[in-house]
């Protein structure tokens, strides 16, 4: 028996002494992994392994040696967690003294060192005697990737030893590190001396040599050679480096002399990288390694944000200004100390000051740019800096008479007070705003009374600024403030922009200031709409008109306070009651803008709870009424009823429900569905105000079209609920939905009811009475496709039944889709198919938004997509030539509300389809394909390079098409194939120009508009600076 | 829609002041009364006032405004680009270089 064990035993050995010789001799580098592999699972021991290389190790052949060694160091490189502590203090001494050996040898030698450097075993004292012998014994820079990695191996799991070395540890690195070019390299010896600084490593004497030794890279200057496998970019270079240089402040006295100097270069790239870096420096510096600089800093950064055409320069320097400030304002000083940071600013103001008095001149912004870089860097700065400018710039804008330097100033004078907010006063009385607070407000208000438009915005703006101070503006002065946002609110057409900010003022203030609001503003708009009442009830003027309109956008506008809303709700609500009783000649415009009015103060009470609430428990149920109201049959009918049942009406209700639901909490929810869907399941009218009808209000049973038609506004609710809340009789709801969606007397409601039935069953948990549901839809769907005067319903409540099902990955969708796909190539169908497929890929405003708690998976567009684009390629090329368009939309459609980003690697395939849909003679395709293009030229511009001339043709040719809206979008792209590569774009240059010239004369606008643009891009491809 | 003075005065309202970071029409060089057009006779007349009567700069802007007229409206236009008159000191010479058919790049 222990005979064979020893054959056994040594069969292995001579296999071992085989592989050994196969390396060293046979020059194989295949048995190393092998040998590897063995000791690893414990066939060979290393000491076996150096038995078996034995006079290999010491042959008197340099390249044998090396080649014993590199072999003993792999092995050593899988193995070194099996190693005993006797093991590696012999594998130490041997591998130490190697390094005094042949050239060709100290490679492998390293590798072995880097192998040992990360045992556990190695006994302490050992670390630093590999380091002191490679520091005294490698001079030829070999293999220095190896030596950083060996000493980041033991900065690792051996600090303390390390560290007592002291600074001689730090000396043999740099003198390891220096004249080293490999970017690799530079990575890991940035890395080293960043660990080296941030752990707190002895220095000593050698901060300065530290410092050059890295500090002569600066400022990166590197260019990845093209296929760079290593994919290091000079970002990273750059980063390294700055994390280095701006690690400590015993630097500072080298670093800052040679930011300064780089500034001044003339290098963009250098320029950039030495802002950067100085403000990096800022977060670590204090005064002491500022002093002797700042006066040569400031002079730098003032330059560059003065003369640079570069906007980048002038951010970098600005932030460069500004972490400069924090810096100087950090520092806590001594009594008798000088503050650095008076005088800083004061040289800043010294310099900047007089430019600002020069609105007229070019360094008007940049003096206005540094002084607020430097005003935001503390309360310290801020105070001391608008201290000086306000009263500058006060008695500067008395000094102007001219709007446009009046608003120059006065725009700075905002930025200034904008500063402010970020600093909040403990004591108010201290606040450096205080003392011009009346100066102030007068400017202001002559800003908003001035004639130009320019002016009042910034006036507009200042005055939000101002009242966003608390405490600051007095009650006097929120009272003139009030009028005249009250007289902006009302401005004419041509200063729209004017009135819009006004409106925007007035929300914000209203959230302020409610009761100045509601007692000085609101009654006035009642008063004005009351007005308005009586103006419509004579007819209609169109100034009067519009006043009316800017008085119902100023009501929802100023209603962001709960107080304020109950206030503003009951003027608009009985203002539409007075619309039904009759006593206006009230047009569905009238009764639109109204419903406007209410969805944007609904959306300002989304976020309070509370003013959500009474919006929901009040607007809703008379809007309700209402309309039941008018869906009532009447005996004489009346014009001004039917009004409220017309389709944009509804919409606009829809929209108001909508808004007031999706936010309300689930009880309270839950609360108000047991009103409303009784209402229309069974007439029950108890909770709406004003409630006695002529006759029942049955929407599902009654054959009245008016009241159906309401099915739009249960539509609106119901499906804004919170998903949480349980639907009294479901069931059927959703039986009367189905029924009603494939009735064919009125599309308004049959496609209600189908939105409302999808929006239910998007939400509805899986489970069996869903699979019902569906089942039921699916019948019902399939019934009447077969053929029968319901066949558009039945496709309207497929498309949705579909749509909702995608958004949630059902697995029942892909059927559905494909059954919606088989529709492209139905004479009948086939096109609204097409369309169909915009709708599943777009976004609704009503149903099945993510607002009103549908759900709707992230990626839904993009795997719709994965799922089905293959089929709709395929079913192009086999559909008869009559029905291609269809499929050509369809897949336009789907493509162009994808993500550009899921888009851009399928491109190639499906690019020559897409330039078939361009030559397709229906405008939809040809306007889906141009808008589909359009972002692919700016954001693939290599790949559409290739078909550059087809898409020159054929967007020359459509660029004439009779549909405008075709010209626009194909002078759109013509102006997007100028982002493809100059020079495949300029044999083209002549050519697209003289064509382009056409269109410039087109009889509509818009189109000239776009080919001006076009146009004027195209003749500057290829000259400079383009 | 035929062209107008407000579509001709959106050509050039958004060129920018060699000197200034204005446009010529926030320093008023150009307003929309100083635009005469006639969209059936294809005339179009434009202009423009310098800031100072000894503005270095009137033939650089005279000629951007024509460049860019040039190169946005049809070509049956015939386009007058000139000094508002009595606005600058070498009024003549200045106009007579915008209406050189011979300069180059034009």
């Amino acid at each position: 028996m222990a005979a064979a064990a020893a054959v056994e035993a040594a069969a292995p050995m001579g296999a071992l002494w085989g592989l050994v010789h196969d390396f060293v001799v046979g020059q194989q580098e295949g048995p190393a992994d092998q040998v590897a592999a063995d000791v690893k699972s414990g066939n060979y021991t290393v000491l076996q392994v150096v038995e078996a290389l034995g006079s290999s190790l010491e042959n008197p052949e340099p390249r044998t040696r090396a080649r014993a060694i590199q072999l003993l160091s792999q092995v050593l490189l899988h193995c070194h967690t099996l190693l005993l502590e006797k093991e590696v203090v012999h594998l130490i001494l041997f591998y130490e003294n190697r390094l005094k050996d042949h050239h060709l040898v100290i490679p492998s030698v390293l590798q072995g060192l880097k192998a040992l450097s990360l045992c556990v075993a190695l006994p302490p004292g050992l670390a630093v005697s590999v380091l002191k012998a490679i520091f005294q014994e490698v001079h030829v820079q070999v293999d220095r990737h190896t030596v950083y990695n060996i000493i980041t191996n033991f900065m690792r799991t051996r600090e303390e030893e390390l560290k007592s070395l002291g600074a001689d540890f730090t000396f043999g690195f740099i003198q390891v590190m220096d004249g080293e070019k490999d970017p690799r390299n530079l990575l890991v010896a940035f890395r080293i001396v960043h660990d080296l600084i941030s752990r707190d490593y002895s220095l000593g004497p050698f901060v300065e040599e530290l410092f050059e030794v890295t500090s002569c890279y600066f400022p990166i200057d590197f260019t990845p050679p093209p296929n760079d496998p290593h994919g290091i970019q000079r970002e990273d270079l750059i980063l390294s480096l700055r994390a280095v240089l701006a690690s400590t402040p015993r630097f500072a006295e080298f670093l800052l002399p040679l930011l300064i100097e780089k500034v001044d270069s003339e290098v963009l790239s250098a320029k950039l990288d030495s802002l950067q870096t100085l403000n990096a420096c800022c977060a670590v510096y204090g005064q002491k390694e500022l002093k002797d600089f700042l006066p040569s800093l400031w002079a730098s950064i003032r330059r560059e944000v003065f003369q640079t055409a570069s906007e980048r320069v002038e951010a970098e320097g600005l932030a460069a200004l500004h972490s400069l400030t924090a810096c100087l304002s950090r520092s806590v000083l001594r009594a008798d100390a000088e503050d650095l940071l008076d005088s800083f600013l004061s040289n800043i103001l010294q310099d900047c000051r007089h430019h600002l008095c020069e609105p007229d001149m070019k360094l008007v912004w940049p003096s206005a740019k540094l002084l607020q870089a430097a005003a935001g860097a503390s309360a310290r700065a801020c105070d001391s800096v608008t201290s000086n400018v306000l009263p500058l710039l006060l008695e500067q804008f008395h000094k102007h008479s001219q709007s446009s330097q009046r608003r120059t100033i006065l725009e700075m004078l905002l930025g200034f007070l904008k500063l402010q907010q970020k600093w909040s006063y403990e004591d108010k009385d201290q606040r450096p705003l205080n003392g011009f607070k009346d100066q102030l407000c007068s400017l202001v208000f002559m800003a908003l009374t001035d004639p130009s438009t320019q002016l009042q915005l910034v006036g507009i703006r200042t005055l939000t600024v101002l009242g966003a101070q608390p405490d600051l503006l007095s009650y006097e002065d929120l009272e003139l403030a009030v009028g005249h946002l009250y007289r902006l609110s009302f401005l004419k057409e041509d200063s729209q922009s004017c009135r819009v900010a006004a409106l925007e003022a007035s929300g914000t203030l209203a959230a302020l200031y409610p009761v100045a609001f509601s007692s000085h503003l609101v009654p006035k708009l009642a008063e004005e709409l009351r007005v308005g009442e009586s103006n419509l009830t004579n007819g209609d003027e169109p100034t009067q008109c519009s006043r009316h309109l800017c008085c119902l956008q100023a009501l929802s506008a100023v209603s962001t306070h709960p107080s304020i809303v109950k206030e503003t709700l009951p003027l608009l609500l009985q203002h539409l009651w007075q619309v039904n009783r009759g006593n206006m000649v009230a047009q569905s415009s009238d009764v639109i803008a109204v419903c406007q009015s209410l969805r944007q103060m609904a959306e300002k009470c989304q976020q309070d709870p509370e003013s959500c609430w009474y919006f929901h428990q009040t607007a809703i149920p008379c809007l309700l009424a209402l309309a039941v109201q008018a869906s009532m049959p009447e005996k004489e009918p009346s014009v001004l009823r039917k009004v409220l049942l017309e389709d944009e009406v509804l919409a606009a209700m829809v929209s108001v429900i909508g808004t007031a639901t999706t936010h309300l909490s689930p009880e309270l929810a839950a609360q108000s569905v047991t009103h409303i869907v009784p209402l229309f399941l069974d007439g029950n009218v108890s909770f709406l105000p004003e409630n006695s009808f002529p006759s029942r209000f049955q929407p599902f049973q009654d054959g009245s079209s008016g009241q159906r038609r309401l099915i739009a506004l249960l539509m609106a609710f119901v499906c804004s609920l919170p998903r949480n809340v349980e639907i009294p009789q479901l069931n059927q709801l959703m039986r009367e939905l189905l029924e009603l969606s494939c009735c064919h007397s009125c599309p308004f409601s049959s496609t209600a009811a189908a939105k409302c039935f999808a929006g239910l069953l998007n939400k509805h948990p899986a489970g069996q009475q869903l699979d019902e549901f569906l089942q039921l839809a699916v019948d019902k769907v399939e019934a009447g496709l077969g053929s029968g005067p319901c066949r558009s319903q039945a496709f309207t409540l497929l498309l949705w039944v579909t749509k909702a099902l995608v958004l949630r990955y059902h697995p029942l969708s892909s059927c559905l889709t494909a059954r919606l796909m088989g529709l492209l190539s139905d004479p009948e169908l086939g096109p609204a198919a097409a369309d169909g497929f915009s709708l599943l890929m777009s976004d609704c405003t009503d149903v099945l938004t993510r607002a009103g708690h549908a759900e709707v998976r992230i990626m839904f567009r993009q795997r719709f997509f994965t799922d089905n684009v293959p089929a709709l390629v395929q079913g192009f090329h086999a559909a008869p030539q009559d029905v291609k368009p269809n499929y050509l939309k369809g897949l336009s459609h789907v493509l162009n509300r994808l993500p550009k980003p899921v888009l851009l690697p399928e491109l190639p395939t499906l690019l020559s389809l897409l330039l078939e849909a361009l030559s397709c003679p229906d405008c939809v395709v040809q306007l889906s394909t141009l808008s589909c293009l359009q972002p692919l030229l700016l954001e693939a511009p290599q790949v559409m390079s290739l078909h550059v001339d087809t898409l020159v043709t054929k967007f020359l040719n459509l660029s004439s098409s009779p549909s405008m809206a075709v010209r626009i979008a194909a002078l759109q792209c013509m102006h997007a194939l100028t982002r493809l590569p100059t020079p495949v774009l300029l044999p083209y240059k002549p050519q697209v120009i003289r064509a382009l010239a056409k269109p410039l004369d087109d009889k509509k606008r818009l189109v000239r508009k776009e080919a001006v643009s076009a146009r004027g891009e195209w003749f500057l491809l290829g000259s400079p600076g383009s | 829609d035929s062209i107008d003075a407000r579509e001709i005065f959106d050509l050039i309202r958004s060129i920018n002041d060699p000197e200034h970071p204005l446009t010529l029409e926030e320093l008023n060089v150009v307003e929309q009364v100083r635009v005469q057009v006639s969209d059936p006779e294809s005339t179009v007349a434009v202009a423009f006032t310098p800031t100072i009567p000894h503005c270095s700069m009137a033939t650089l802007i005279g000629l951007s405004i024509k460049v860019k007229l040039l190169r946005s409206l049809p070509q049956r236009f015939k386009m007058d680009v000139h000094i508002t008159p009595g606005t600058h000191a070498s009024e003549h010479a200045v106009n007579k270089q915008l209406a050189d058919k011979e300069r180059p790049g034009l």
